[in-house]
C-alpha cells in the first residue's frame, strides 16, 4: 500500500516538474546532501588518448545524477570508472582520486566496490539461466548464506517485477520481454544491496512505457540507493533526476541540479547542447 | 543497347544462381549417395550376429564385428578423457585470457596440428606408446586420436566463447564476480550448446580415422581384455576386409561402414537434438 501511494506522488512530480525545483530547493542544494561520491582531478587514459580531463564533482547520495552530453563525450568511461569496470580494459588506466564514502576506491577491494556499486547495462543483459538464479546470482557469488527466496523477492519487488514474474520464477530468463529483462536486471544488482547503482543508458532499448516504468522505479529507489544514470535522452534527464552534468570531450562543463541546468544554463555550450543545437 | 544490356544481366544472373545451386546440391548429394550405397551393400550383411558375434575364421562365413564396435567405442572414450579436457582448457585461455603473442603462437600452432597428417600423429603414438612396451595396445590408438581431437576442440571451443557478448561478462563482473567465476558460472554455460557440439563433431571425425590406429592399436580377432592389448576398430576392419580377396568379407566390410556412419550420425543429431531441445528449455 505504502509503495502505491509513493508511485503516485512519483508520477505527480515527474507530471510536474515545478513541484520537484521548490522540493529540491527546500532539501537543499548539493553541498548540503551528504556526498556518496568525490571525484577530485579525475584523468582518464585508454593507452596514450586522453578520454577524461581534470573531472571534478561531488554525487550527492540518494539522489539521481544524469551525466548527459553527445556520444563519445566520455559519460559511459566516467560512470564505469566508478565501480572500476574499466580495470577489465587493456591499457586503460586513471589518475585523481575517487573516494566512495571518504574511501579511495583505489584501495578497496575491486568485488566488495562493485558490491556497493552496482550496474545496469545499456542493453538487458540476463544470464543464461532461470529469473530466480539470476537475481541469485549476486548472492551466491558473495557468499550469502541465508534465505535465498526471501531476498530474491525482496529485490524483485524493489525492481517492480515480482507481481509479473512470480508465477514463472524457474523460467529462463529470456522468455521475458525487453523491459522485463532490464528490470530483471535492476533486481539482480539490487539484491546485494548496494548503495548507488550505475544505470548506463538503461532505457535506449526500451519503448516509451517501459522507460516510464524504469523511471518510476529510480524514483522511488532513491531513499535507499544513490543513482548514476547516462542517457541521450534530455527529456529523461529533466523528468528523473535531481542533478545533471553536462560533459563534452571529456570535460566536465556544468553540474548542476537539474532544474537550473535545463532552465538556466550557465555555460553557452550547455544551452547550444540542450537546444539541440549541437550532439 | 541497353535492352541487351539488361538481358545479358538477367541471365548471367539466372547462370549464377544456377551454378550456386547446383555446387550446393552436389554437396548434399554427395552424403545421400555414399549413405545410399552403403545401405544397398552393406543393409544385406547387417544382422543381430553383426553386433554381437566375434569375425569368423578365414574361409567360414557370418560372423560379427562386436569387438571392432566395442573397440571403437574404448578408442574414443580414451581419445575424450585425453583429447577433449585439454582442448577446452586451451580454447578457454585463447578466447579469455591469452596475451597477444603467446596467444598467437598456440592458435597457430594449433592450426598446424590439425593440419598434420593422421598418419604422422599415427607415428608420434607408435614412438610414444607402442616402442617403449614393445606391443601394440588400445591406449597408444586413444593416444593417437586424443591428439587428433585436441586442435578441433580448442578451435571450435574459442570461437563459441569468443560468441558470448561482453555485456554478458560484464554483468558478472559488475556484480563482484572474479575472472574466473564468472567465465565458470555465466559465459560457459552460455556458450556450452556450442562448445559440446564442436566437441562431438571432433569425436566423429576422429571416429573415422583408420591410419594411426594401423600401428598403434592395430587390430584384434578377438575380444579386447583392458587397455594394453592391441584392439580391433571399426574403421580398420573396413581396411582390412576391404582388401582381403573374399566376398563375404567385403560385404561385412561394407556393413562396418554403414555402422560408422550411422554411429557418427546419430551422435550428431542426437546431440542437436537434445541440445535443441535443452536450448528452448533455457532460453
Amino acid at each position: 500500500m505504502a509503495s502505491i501511494s509513493h508511485g503516485n506522488n512519483a508520477s505527480a512530480a515527474r507530471l510536474a516538474p515545478q513541484v520537484r525545483i521548490t522540493e529540491s530547493s527546500t532539501t537543499g542544494s548539493q553541498r548540503e546532501a551528504p556526498v556518496r561520491f568525490q571525484i577530485s582531478d579525475l584523468n582518464f587514459f585508454y593507452g596514450p588518448k586522453q578520454a577524461l580531463f581534470e573531472l571534478h564533482l561531488k554525487i550527492p547520495a540518494n539522489r539521481v545524477t544524469a551525466l548527459i552530453g553527445p556520444s563519445g563525450c566520455g559519460k559511459s568511461t566516467f560512470l564505469r570508472t566508478l565501480n572500476r569496470m574499466n580495470d577489465a580494459v587493456r591499457n586503460a588506466r586513471f589518475e585523481g582520486q575517487i573516494l566512495l564514502d571518504g574511501q579511495d576506491i583505489r584501495k578497496m577491494d575491486v568485488v566488495g566496490l562493485r558490491r556497493r556499486v552496482g550496474m545496469v547495462f545499456q542493453r538487458p543483459n540476463p544470464f543464461p539461466k532461470s529469473i530466480y538464479d539470476n537475481v541469485a546470482y549476486g548472492l551466491r557469488i558473495n557468499g550469502y548464506k541465508g534465505r535465498l527466496s526471501e531476498l530474491v523477492e525482496h529485490s524483485l519487488r524493489r525492481a517492480a517485477l515480482w507481481e509479473e514474474v512470480k508465477d514463472y520464477l524457474h523460467k529462463s530468463a529470456f522468455a521475458l520481454s525487453g523491459g522485463q529483462q532490464q528490470r530483471l536486471c535492476i533486481a539482480r544488482a539490487l539484491a546485494v544491496d548496494p548503495e548507488v547503482l550505475l544505470l548506463d543508458e538503461p532505457c535506449s532499448a526500451l519503448d516509451p512505457v517501459t522507460t516510464a516504468k524504469i523511471e518510476e522505479l529510480m524514483f522511488q529507489l532513491k531513499d535507499s540507493c544513490t543513482m548514476v544514470i547516462v542517457t541521450h535522452n534530455m527529456q529523461q534527464a529533466a523528468r528523473a533526476s535531481d542533478f545533471t552534468a553536462f560533459m563534452l570531450d571529456g570535460k566536465l562543463i556544468e553540474h548542476t541540479e537539474t532544474s537550473k541546468l535545463f532552465t538556466t544554463p550557465t555555460d553557452p555550450r550547455t544551452e547550444a547542447y540542450i537546444t539541440g543545437r549541437f550532439g | 543497347m541497353s535492352r541487351l544490356r539488361l538481358v545479358w544481366r538477367k541471365t548471367l544472373n539466372a547462370i549464377m544462381l544456377s551454378l550456386t545451386g547446383l555446387a550446393a546440391l552436389a554437396v548434399v548429394s554427395v552424403l545421400f549417395l555414399i549413405l545410399g550405397y552403403l545401405i544397398w551393400n552393406g543393409g544385406k550383411s547387417l544382422n543381430w550376429d553383426f553386433f554381437t558375434k566375434l569375425p569368423k575364421p578365414v574361409g567360414e562365413t557370418g560372423g560379427g564385428m562386436a569387438n571392432a564396435i566395442l573397440g571403437s567405442l574404448k578408442l574414443l572414450l580414451l581419445a575424450a578423457l585425453m583429447g577433449l579436457p585439454i582442448g577446452l582448457l586451451a580454447g578457454v585461455y585463447l578466447a579469455e585470457f591469452g596475451g597477444k603473442t603467446f596467444s598467437f603462437v598456440v592458435r597457430y600452432t594449433t592450426d598446424l596440428l590439425n593440419g598434420v597428417p593422421s598418419i604422422v600423429i599415427g607415428i608420434f603414438a607408435y614412438t610414444l606408446v607402442v616402442l617403449p612396451v614393445k606391443h601394440f595396445s588400445t591406449l597408444a590408438g586413444g593416444v593417437a586420436l586424443g591428439i587428433m581431437v585436441i586442435p578441433i576442440t580448442v578451435r571450435s571451443t574459442e570461437e563459441f566463447l569468443r560468441a558470448v557478448p561482453v555485456t554478458l561478462r560484464e554483468g558478472a563482473m559488475a556484480l563482484g564476480a572474479s575472472k574466473w567465476r564468472t567465465i565458470a558460472t555465466v559465459v560457459l554455460p552460455a556458450a556450452s550448446g556450442g562448445i559440446i557440439t564442436g566437441m562431438l563433431l571432433a569425436l566423429a571425425r576422429v571416429a573415422g580415422e583408420t591410419a594411426p590406429l594401423l600401428f598403434t592399436a592395430f587390430s584384434n580377432r578377438y575380444w579386447s581384455d583392458g587397455w594394453e592389448q592391441p584392439t580391433a576398430s571399426l574403421p580398420v576392419m573396413v581396411y582390412t576386409y576391404a582388401i582381403a580377396p573374399y566376398d563375404d568379407w567385403h560385404r561385412q566390410a561394407w556393413a562396418a561402414g554403414l555402422v560408422l556412419l550411422a554411429l557418427v550420425l546419430l551422435a550428431n543429431l542426437g546431440t542437436r537434438l537434445a541440445l535443441g531441445r535443452g536450448t528452448v528449455r533455457s532460453v
